[in-house]
Order: C-alpha cells, then structure tokens, then sequence
C-alpha cells in the first residue's frame, strides 16, 4: 500500500469507484427497466473505475479535465450531481447540459470538467489548448486528456502530442487502454501492439516519457498520474500514460433503428472472438471488488464499512435514477437556443 | 480619422488593436513570428504569439481548447483549404460546444482563412469555400471585400462569442482603400448597400464586389440602376437587407465566386424566393463559377469565374424578362 495515501484517501477512492460502479449499472439496467428513456448511443465506464479515480484523484480544484465519449464516471468523482448526469441520460431538462448532449457529451465546467468530445480523438488537442491556457495564466494549473487506446490512431493525438513537448504544456494523457476500438483488437490496429510493445512507447517519438501502469489499481494509477501532473505542474512538460483496463461491458448499447428495443450485448470477447476466457477472467480481476478486498485485507476498511458504502452508492444512484424519471423533459421550442452564444 | 491602408494591413491592424485592449487575445499559426523581429512577437510575447507545426486540426482544436478556458484565439491558416484537413474541428467541434453543454462554454475563436486565389495555383489551392461552412449551425462566416471591412470584420470577429470563419480574398490582398484609425466595428451579420439603384439587385460577395460596381457603372451607362448589396457575413446573412432592397429593384442577380451548387449564391436566392417571391418581376439570375476544378492555364481559369461581362449579362436578362402577372 502506497505510503502517500492516507486511510482516508483510500477509503475516498473505494467509494467514488463504488459510486461509478454503481452509476454505470443503473444507466445499463434502465434499458431493461424503462424502455424508451435510453435514446442514441450509450458508453460505459464500468471495468475503468480505478484508473479514473486513481487519475482524477492526482489534482486539485482548478485543475481541468477533458475526456471521451465514455465520459460518466469523471464527474461523478469530481463532484457533479449524480441527479443532473443520469437527468441529462434521460434527456431531461434537469440534466447537467439541459438535455442538449446527453450521455456523450457530459460537461461540468464549474468543476473544471470542460468538454466532451464525441469523436474520437478530437478532444485530444481541445486538452492540449486547455493547457496552453494554463499556462499562459501562469497559475501552475494542469490538464488530464482522457482518451482510449483507438484515438492513438488519429492524427488529432499524434499532432498534439507534438505540440505538448514542444511547448512543454502542464497536460497529462491518459490513455485508457481497453484492448479493443469498438470491435476491432487493438492488435489488429496498432503497430506498437502487433509488435508486442505497450502503446506507451507512442510517447518516444515525441521526446516525453511514456508509463504503462494496471489501471485496475487505483493506487498505482494515482501514483503514476500524479508523478506525471507533478512533472507538468513544475513546467518539465507532458506525460503520455497508458492505463491497462478492461471494460467490462459491451463498447455500447445495440445500434438500431427505432422500434428495435435498445439492449446492451455481451462483450466483443465473447460475441466477436469467442473468447469467453479471457472476459471472465477479466471479471474475476473486476478493480472495485479487488480494491475492496485488498482494503479489507489491510485493515483499512472492515466488510461491513466496505458494504455500507456499497449500500450508500446504490441508495444514491436510486435517487439519480428516480430523479432522471420524474424530471419534465425541456420545452421543445428550447431546441433553438444556444445555437450562437 | 482614415488613412488608406491595403487589405491585408488592415486585417493585421486589427488583430494587433485587439490583443493590445484584450489580454485574451492569442494569435499563431504556421510560420508565423518565427523571429524575434515580429512586430506581433514583439508586442505581446511568445506566450500570445506563437508558432505551430502544419498541423490544423491540432491548430484549430487547440483553439477551442483555449477557448474553453477563457481566451479568444486567432488562428492565422494561411489557405482556406487547409482547413478541410481538420474538418471536424471547424464543422463537429468548435460550433458544437456552446449548444451540447447547454451554455457553459463559449468557443470565441477566430480562424483567418485566404481564399480564391484565382491567379495560378490551380486545383486545391483556389477554393471558394465559404458555401460550406454556410450549414452549420453555430458557425459565423465573414467574408469582407474591402480594407475597412476587412479591419471591423476582423475585430467584430475576434470580440464575437462564436466561432467565426474569416475568409479574406487572396487577390484583395494588397487593395488599398480609406480604413478608420482606432477602434473599426463592423458588426456581423449586417450587409452593406453599397450602391443605391431601382431597377435590379446585384448582391455580389468579396471580391466579386468590385466587378459588380464596375458592372453596375457600365450598367448605368445603358440607363439600368443596379443596387449593389455587400453582404460581408454570410453566416448570420442579412436577408432582410436583401429582402428590402428587392421589394424596391424586383430583380436579383447573385454573384459568387464558388461552384453553384450548394453555394451561398443559392442560399441567398433560395432565401429571397422563399420570403420575397411577391417582389420579384423575373427570376433569380446567379452568376457563379462554372462547376468545375479551377484549371491551372490562365485562359481556362478566367472563363470559369465570373467576370464583369457575365455579371452586365445576367443583369440584361434579368431586367429584360418579366414574370406573368
């Protein structure tokens, strides 16, 4: 156990990524137990949950993140209201951007979450302008960029990190290395993966320093990405970090057209490559019970503090999910504001 | 006071008037104050002024990136055209994100683009693209045909709380013409008359400006008075401007240096035969580029584009034919 986290922290960590957890399984199951409130396309972060607490847990108020479209669980960690995000899944007038982005696009910007871009990769330089921001203003601010191991295959990633090292901007990459684009294996796509090498080594070709760390520790996560924000903070210029997670859902709900009830199938590894060994070893190596576990183990949490906060999470999350349901949707004459600022 | 200055100097006044009254004002590009003699360098420092690598959508992301944190960028892009490579950053990104967050950004970035360069550079270097940035929600586009609109657009641009698409016109680059000291404002979305006439409406855009009015002189020669309409923005257009002034001429000609197909020329003859089709005595005559790839060899290139020969032509048709009652 890292000698930097207190109890607290620890205990901190464990409870956002129950919430997540949580979060992601009501956004799943409202599929199945109210139909038609899903609309578009759905991504979970479930599988994700410690490298996105471990990451977002390195900084500080005034900091900034900007991530993907498998966008839910930042927020949640940074402190948005779980009500206003599952509201704006709903597609309610309650929701965090008023209905007007939905589940792709979630945005926080009094919590320095900035945007969300839908397209692959193209957050990627919105972060990197963020930092050139930063700093401008001089205040020793740092951005996180999250994105997946796909969009490492776009220009836009490739460009900004460029400009990054060049510039030396305080950003952190995070690569969410999921092992899969949509349907496609990461070793079908990527030259650094077919070569047996970590995606890390991306960071090389850019002259900045490039770590893999299991993104199913939290604690590990934390220790890399902060190592990395404080590299930033100081002025010594980005970091690429290549967090190993496995999503344990589908990349999203079917597409289909409507009238096709919406539905979440199984894991590419078992619908595309019948490989169900390896998707159920990936829940046996599931973070939030393995967290849980490992604090249970040393003492910093007991079974039944641990099922308290699981308790709590769900309590939560029944409350966002009734919420999202009751809240009215927005006047449709609205759909014409905000077209111009 | 006005002194005369060329288009592009008034562009550069602009810019550099704003970043002295705004701290949030950024600027860069490709080769762009590369040394320490730039007189924008100079002025406002390297952490304001910088350049990039050739790599737009980096550029251009960066710049809503920027944005989103609070400051107002210029990104000088050198060619229109470039910026098709980062498509998704002008067309899905910058003018997206004041609507999906329901209004918790803003994404005041200016992108100066030149266009039209119908002097040699042939195929991809010579578009006039501004028709397609016409469908997009959110997106601002000017499109100025004079030294002092081109200062006032750019400041009302760079001031503007949305992405705005600048387009200047590559052979208006060393025009010169009477520009305003000091702060220059022109607002966006509102077209100028830049002629008064009874008989027809010329509505020409950019650089197709100046072979209108020398049109509409020969014109006045034959005892036709053409009203001459600037639009300056095309995205917010002015339609009622245009709208008006056809309900006094009840003819239309619109001059466009784009292909005719999905060009702002149709956009502006759809507009005014969907809401002033009452005030109209013929059809919408538009004078556009022929639908083709701008050639390489000088005689081809000038036989696609518009000229002031077609522009008296399409003017003859138009006040010679009449609508049934």
């Amino acid at each position: 156990m890292s000698d930097a986290l207190s109890k607290e922290r620890l205990i901190w960590m464990f409870t956002q990524m129950s919430r997540i957890r949580e979060f992601e399984e009501r956004v799943k199951r409202t599929f199945e137990e109210h139909p038609g409130v899903m609309r578009g396309h759905t991504h979970l972060a479930d599988g994700a949950e410690a490298s996105i607490v471990g990451s977002v847990a390195a900084l500080r108020p005034d900091d900034h993140l900007l991530t993907t479209y498998r966008c839910h669980g930042y927020p949640i960690v940074l402190g948005s209201d779980p009500k206003a995000l599952m509201a704006e899944i709903y597609g309610r007038e309650t929701g965090i951007c008023k209905g007007y982005g939905g589940s792709m696009h979630l945005t926080d910007v009094e919590r320095g979450f900035l945007g969300t871009s839908g397209i692959v990769g193209q957050g990627i330089p919105h972060a990197t302008g963020a930092a050139w921001a930063a700093q401008i203003r001089g205040k020793g601010q740092v951005v996180l960029s999250f994105f997946g191991d796909g969009a490492s295959k776009q220009g836009a990633f490739h460009e900004s990190l460029n400009i990054a090292s060049l510039w030396k901007l305080p950003i952190v990459f995070v690569m969410e290395n999921n092992s899969y684009n949509v349907y496609t294996r990461v070793e079908q796509e990527d030259a650094n993966a077919a070569a047996g090498e970590p995606l890390a080594v991306k960071a090389k070709a850019y002259s900045m320093p490039g770590e893999t760390v299991d993104g199913g520790d939290p604690v590990a996560v934390h220790e890399v990405v902060s190592a990395a924000v404080g590299r930033a903070r100081s002025g010594e210029g980005p970091t690429l970090v290549e967090s190993r997670v496995y999503r344990l859902s589908a990349h999203g709900n079917i597409i289909a057209p409507p009238g096709v009830p919406l539905h979440f199938p199984e894991h590419e590894a078992i619908t595309i490559f019948g490989n169900a060994e390896e998707y159920e070893a990936a829940l046996r190596g599931d973070p939030v019970p393995r967290f849980r576990g490992r604090l249970v183990t040393d003492g910093a949490l007991s079974a039944d503090e641990a099922d308290a906060i699981a308790e709590a999470a769900r309590n939560e999350m029944d409350a966002a999910v009734a919420f999202g349901l009751e809240s009215p949707f927005p006047a449709p004459e609205k759909a014409v504001n905000y077209v111009y600022a | 006071m006005a002194r005369e200055l060329p288009y592009i100097a008034a562009i550069g006044e602009a810019v550099h008037q704003e970043m002295e009254r705004d701290e949030s004002v950024l600027y860069f590009g490709q080769n762009l104050a590369t040394n320490d003699e730039d007189p924008f360098l100079k002025a406002f420092g390297s952490d304001r002024v910088r350049v990039t690598p050739i790599s737009e959508t980096a550029e251009i992301g960066m710049a809503i990136g920027a944005a989103f944190a609070g400051y107002r960028p210029v990104v000088q892009l050198y060619m229109a055209e470039f910026m098709l490579v980062a498509m998704d950053q002008v067309v899905n990104e910058a003018p997206r994100f004041h609507y999906m967050t329901g209004g918790q950004v803003k994404v005041p970035i200016v992108l100066q683009a030149g266009y039209g360069f119908t002097a040699g550079w042939a195929g991809q270097h010579t578009g006039s693209i501004y028709g397609m940035f016409l469908g997009v929600p959110g997106l601002k586009v000017a499109v100025p045909a004079t030294p002092a609109d081109a200062k006032g657009l750019m400041t009302a641009s760079i001031r503007d709380d949305n992405p705005v698409v600048f387009f200047h016109h590559y052979l208006l680059t060393l025009e010169h013409g009477d520009v305003p000291e000091g702060e220059h404002v022109v607002p966006l979305g509102e077209a100028a008359i830049v002629r008064e006439g009874s008989d027809v409406t010329i509505v020409a855009i950019g650089w197709m400006l100046g072979k209108a009015l020398a049109a509409a002189e020969q014109l006045a020669g034959e005892g036709v008075q053409a009203e001459v309409i600037d639009p300056r923005t095309l995205a917010p257009l002015d339609t009622a401007t245009i709208l008006q002034s056809v309900e006094k001429t009840g003819r239309l000609v619109v001059v466009d240096q784009s292909t005719r197909h999905g060009s702002a020329a149709a956009v502006i003859a759809a507009e005014v035969a969907s809401d002033g089709f009452s005030s109209l005595k013929a059809p919408v005559q538009l004078v556009t580029a022929l639908d083709a790839t701008v050639p390489y060899s000088e005689p081809m290139e000038a036989y696609l584009l518009p000229d002031e020969a077609k522009i008296v032509d399409a003017v003859q048709q138009a006040v010679g034919a009449t609508v049934a009652a």
